[in-house]
């Protein structure tokens, strides 16, 4: 078992694609930061196709998280210190 | 051996639970061996069961570590390869493949998409780099020889 999931989590949302996933926090998240495969998030590097999408919603940060036989979970883990470090590694994403 | 001695490979192994992966990974190893590579598996920890279980003296499996391992060693600098081979059957075995790609930019890298639905997986992939594409589940024989032809390996009639 990963430390990701050793945490308090909550499991938004399973079974997208990981295209679905982006999609997802890009709608329901206030805030949006874009971050590259392998990069720490809760001391895990997180996987998935560039860029990966995470989510801020005051101190809650989600994010997609995946499972080699179980597919990719949304999920969404309150800490304020995560928080607020995806303002200093991520990347907004551009305006459409 | 051949002139690629000293060239480094890294084998990238999905969920393990379409038949022909354990098949091919164990071939694979076999031919990046015989090629002259040195070479890494990287897979879940069902995936490195399977494995030790196919090849206990591991005559051809040799070194193996996590998908977890694997990404924080690239990333951090600690491990480069010339060849990447990423096995991917499903939406989440093209998510690491995708990583390691995002993270080994200058590698040749080749996705092998196989399973029931490897057409409709392999539109997933966002990222430049060969493919291999076989809806093989069971039998690994048409993707053995795809592999075989791509990567210019002698193949053996058995």
């Amino acid at each position: 078992m990963g430390c990701i999931e050793e945490l308090k989590h909550e499991i938004l949302a399973k079974g997208l694609t990981f295209k679905e996933c982006r999609d997802f926090i890009a709608k329901t998240c206030p805030t949006v930061y874009h971050i590259q495969p392998g990069t720490k998030l809760f001391g895990e590097g997180i996987i998935g196709n560039p860029p990966i999408a995470v989510g801020t919603d005051g101190t809650v940060v989600v994010f997609p998280y995946v499972k080699p036989c179980h597919g990719t979970f949304i999920l969404k883990i309150e800490d304020p210190k995560e928080a607020a470090r995806l303002a200093t590694i991520g990347v907004k994403p551009k305006k459409k | 051996m051949t002139e690629t001695t000293d060239k480094k490979a890294l084998i990238v192994l999905g969920c393990p639970e379409v038949p022909v992966q354990n098949a091919l990974a164990v071939y694979t190893a076999y031919q990046l061996k015989s090629s002259g590579y040195s070479f890494l598996i990287a897979g879940n920890p069902a995936v490195m069961k399977l494995l030790m279980t196919s090849d206990p003296e591991r005559h051809y499996i040799g070194a193996m570590t996590s998908l977890e391992k694997a990404v924080e060693d690239i990333s951090s600098g600690n491990d480069n390869v010339d060849l990447c081979i990423a096995f991917a059957h499903s939406d989440a075995g093209i998510s690491y493949a995708a990583t390691m790609k995002y993270l080994l930019p200058s590698a040749r890298f080749i996705t092998i998409v196989f399973g029931r639905e490897a057409e409709s997986i392999s539109h997933l992939i966002e990222y430049e780099g060969e493919q291999i594409v076989e809806v093989a589940v069971h039998n690994p024989m048409q993707l053995r020889k795809k592999m075989s032809e791509v990567l210019g390996w002698v193949v053996s009639k058995s």
